[in-house]
């Protein structure tokens, strides 16, 4: 955390800039994107500054390309990771499924920006938040963090590798324009320190296992001792492609346990609760500032409200959730899109009321109208 | 003494047999991709084979190599990731004529980029396991299960495209050369990207709807103007060699970190300070911002700037929110600035809500145009030709800003001086801070 003596040691940057400062310092050796408003200061950084650690950054022929190269360097052994906006995740649905299925680690950093379609290239929104956990077929687990600020930018990007390699598997950054490109004063003492991220590894035998069905096989890298398979077919531990039910389920159902058993490992949340208080504002990413905002606003007028701040957003925290549900009658969940995270929280609040603060015009959510329906 | 004697690898094949069709070329062609790899000796491990769907990509499967069993169309993509991330691996793709349509812009790029890659396309003129439909490679009046009545589409000529596309090796053969396996070898060794366009028959579909035969397949090549053999051959840098050597002088360089600002004077804010400029992109609203934003910092402020614009780069408006502040705040939007100056007609035409929300505390900057806009808030008009010196339209921010920092005082202009004096445009930055200063004098 920040000191408090001496003078300030204050930077003026963007988000953008942590999320690859962060890629790097977590071992990032591999990127691959295409040009996209918001996410593109991503790409850009990433062309300049990778060479520099003798990784690898790539402009894909398009998003599909790009994650395509992310996949096959991941496997040859790179901690990979690339970056869009919404209409890229559109693109990179069919490789969401593959890293799932090939349990390959990888970093997705999604910009929200405002849809449907081209929508607001340069407009802030949060319609993804539903569309990444579920932006592939099949309906198979991922893991989203989402920073709602600079700070937690860079903390959640290192996160997201250190995720990517515990269960092998697509780990997403969810954030958008706004915390992406906004400019802020950081204290440079605020950073959580962020060492290279570890992968596991064995240079033989087979790549997969699914026993215990929760158990995470350690990596092979292609060139790395004897020689090894990928496939996006359903298949055996050696990943030859098979019909067998018996191996068919045990895949599918390793693909979900190693991840909805170790929710304890991923759960991440700000909590700033009172005892006192009926009410709780619930929020994630950018609509975070101004419910932080309007919770000190409140408190400062005399009103007990309990604020949690979303950082995992998937898998559902619901630990965190029951106890920052306790004894609130109430529950104010502003976004930028019309109640799609707050429908995960109508079902795990039982008889409590939930109420959303939406807009889906671009502008942002302010404390005032917040506080507006805490009242 | 003991000998050691090595013997060379004598197949790559697994012991299992193909899943083809009878009398399907994909099989003859796998075996001499296979007899190609024991005549360069290659290690196994050290060997990738990249495939995706269809027939041909069950072909992997038949390797003792290490293998990638992607997506339709896709091999192209994870092959070169491969390659890009460990340049020392045999990587080889095996696709078909399907892959090269859904995946066209992969094959064409992967040329382009000379990604030292060998790409084999087993091509038999349909797609053979989902029941024998159409491909881009598909001949005019072939008929297939989607071209019932004879394709209308013209055939792609794949060694064409990506031959005049840079790519460093290209062949044109079918699965009944004799000489497949060297020219296998050939593309293998061959620096940067090679494809051999593969011709073969697909006795389930293709050669039962249009009497095509081995006999008749060199003469219909000829009669479409794809001619068989080696058609290019060139001498490239192979990508992710070059990528390493282009990048070789800032290997090892210092990535960019963080760099506190230097705290040098005192601030005089007691709350959050908000400033908005509305103006026009290219004017250099958001530059204009950051250099308050950095004064700020020099006096031990926190700021934050949320700046707005149009998808059009120098076209449209630039509307800039930026909180000074003297304690740490959450990314808030301005609701009512404190201090608003519209500078320009695409400003205006999005200072509405923020006029209409300010009071008589706050203050609007603006120019001589729109001296009577409708707002509660105190009118500063300030006309920029009464300047001793014309001032430009990308000075107007800085300009009206270091005015208003000089009626408000929320920290010293000499913070002001020094952020726009260290910068890029050093000179043209103080003579606008310094116009602004005194403007209103």
């Amino acid at each position: 955390m920040m000191t408090t003596t001496g003078a300030p040691r204050r930077e003026y940057v963007d988000g953008a800039t942590a999320i690859v400062r962060a890629a790097i310092d977590a071992g990032c050796t591999f990127f691959a994107g295409y040009p996209i408003t918001p996410a593109s200061g991503i790409l850009m950084a990433m062309m300049r500054e990778l060479p520099k650690v003798g990784g690898v950054a790539m402009q894909g022929e398009d998003e599909i390309a790009s994650m395509g190269m992310c996949l096959g360097a991941a496997m040859a052994g790179a901690k990979a990771m690339t970056a869009t906006s919404g209409p890229g995740i559109s693109l990179y649905s069919e490789n969401i499924g593959l890293a799932i299925m090939g349990e390959v680690p990888l970093v997705i950093v999604d910009v929200q920006r405002l849809g449907p379609a081209t929508g607001g290239a340069t407009t802030v929104a949060q319609g993804d938040v539903q569309f990444v956990r579920w932006g592939t077929a099949g309906g198979y687990p991922v893991i989203v963090l989402a920073p709602s600020s600079v700070p937690e930018s860079y903390g959640l990007t290192a996160k997201a590798f250190e995720l990517a390699e515990r269960f092998r598997c697509p780990v997403f950054l969810l954030t958008d324009k706004e915390i992406a490109m906004t400019l802020s004063a950081v204290d440079v003492d605020e950073y959580p320190s962020v060492g290279a991220v570890d992968r596991v590894e064995k240079d033989s035998g087979l790549p997969y296992a699914w026993e215990p069905p929760d158990g995470v096989e350690p990596m092979r890298r292609y060139g790395d001792g004897d020689a090894f398979r990928l496939t996006g077919s359903t298949h055996d531990e050696g990943a030859y492609i098979t019909k067998n039910a018996a191996k068919v389920g045990a895949l599918n159902e390793h693909l979900i346990a190693k991840i909805e058993a170790h929710r304890d490992e991923i759960e991440m949340v700000d909590a700033d609760l009172e005892s006192a208080a009926n009410t709780l504002v619930l929020s994630y990413g950018v609509t975070a500032g101004a419910a932080r905002a309007a919770v000190a606003g409140l408190r400062a007028d005399g009103a007990p409200v309990s604020s949690l701040v979303v950082q995992s957003l998937w898998p559902i925290p619901e630990t965190a959730l029951d106890a920052a549900l306790s004894g609130i009658e109430r529950v104010v969940v502003p976004e930028l899109n019309m109640g799609l995270y707050r429908r995960e929280i109508e079902r795990v609040a039982g008889d409590r009321t939930v109420v959303g603060v939406n807009r889906i015009d671009g502008t942002m959510i302010t404390a005032d109208e917040i506080a507006l329906a805490v009242r | 003494m003991s000998t050691i004697t090595i013997t060379p690898i004598a197949t790559f094949r697994t012991d299992d047999p193909y899943p083809f069709c009878p009398g399907c070329g994909h099989g003859p062609i796998l075996d001499r991709l296979n007899e190609a790899m024991v005549k360069l000796d290659f290690d196994p491990a050290r060997v990738v084979i990249v495939s995706d769907i269809g027939c041909s990509g069950l072909s992997d499967q038949y390797f003792t190599t290490s293998a990638f069993h992607g997506l339709h169309g896709r091999s192209i993509t994870y092959a070169t990731g491969i390659k890009l991330a460990n340049p020392d691996l045999e990587v080889i793709v095996i696709m078909g004529d399907g892959g090269t349509g859904i995946g066209g812009a992969h094959l064409l790029s992967a040329a382009r980029r000379n990604v030292g890659i060998t790409v084999i396309v087993m091509n038999n003129l349909n797609f053979g396991m989902t029941g024998g439909q159409h491909s881009t490679t598909t001949p005019e009046g072939g008929v297939t299960s989607t071209t019932p009545h004879g394709n209308l589409e013209h055939p792609l000529d794949i060694c064409a495209t990506v031959g005049v596309n840079g790519a460093a090796y290209v062949y044109r053969g079918s699965s009944f050369d004799k000489d497949l396996a060297d020219r296998f070898v050939a593309a293998m060794t061959t620096p940067g990207f090679a494809m051999l366009d593969i011709w073969d028959l697909c006795t389930a579909y293709y050669v039962r709807s249009n009497k095509f035969t081995r006999a008749g397949m060199e003469e219909s090549m000829r009669s479409w103007g794809m001619e068989p053999g080696l058609l290019y051959e060139r001498t490239v840098t192979e990508y992710a060699t070059g990528y390493r050597a282009a990048h070789a002088t800032i290997a090892g360089t210092p990535v960019a970190g963080p760099r506190p600002v230097t705290v040098g004077y005192e601030h005089a804010l007691d709350r959050p300070m908000s400033l908005v400029v509305a103006g026009s992109a290219g004017g250099k609203v958001r530059s204009a911002a950051r250099l308050v934003a950095m004064g700020g910092l020099r006096s031990g402020l926190w700021a934050a700037q949320r700046d707005d614009y149009p998808v059009t780069v120098k076209a449209g408006h630039s509307v800039t929110e930026l909180w000074l502040a003297p304690d740490e705040m959450p990314l808030t939007a301005v609701a009512r600035p404190d201090v608003f100056a519209v500078i320009s007609d695409d400003g205006y035409a999005k200072a509405g809500p923020y006029l209409a929300a300010m009071t008589d505390r706050d203050l609007v900057l603006t120019i001589p145009e729109f001296a009577g806009l409708s707002t509660a808030a105190r009118v500063v008009v300030v006309d920029p030709k009464a300047a001793p010196k014309r001032i430009p339209k990308t000075s107007l921010g800085l300009v009206f800003l270091s005015a208003a920092l000089t009626l408000t005082r929320p920290y010293p202009l000499d913070a002001l001086r020094d952020a726009a004096g260290s910068g890029s445009f050093a000179e043209v930055n103080l003579e606008a801070v310094a116009t602004g200063s005194s403007i209103l004098a």
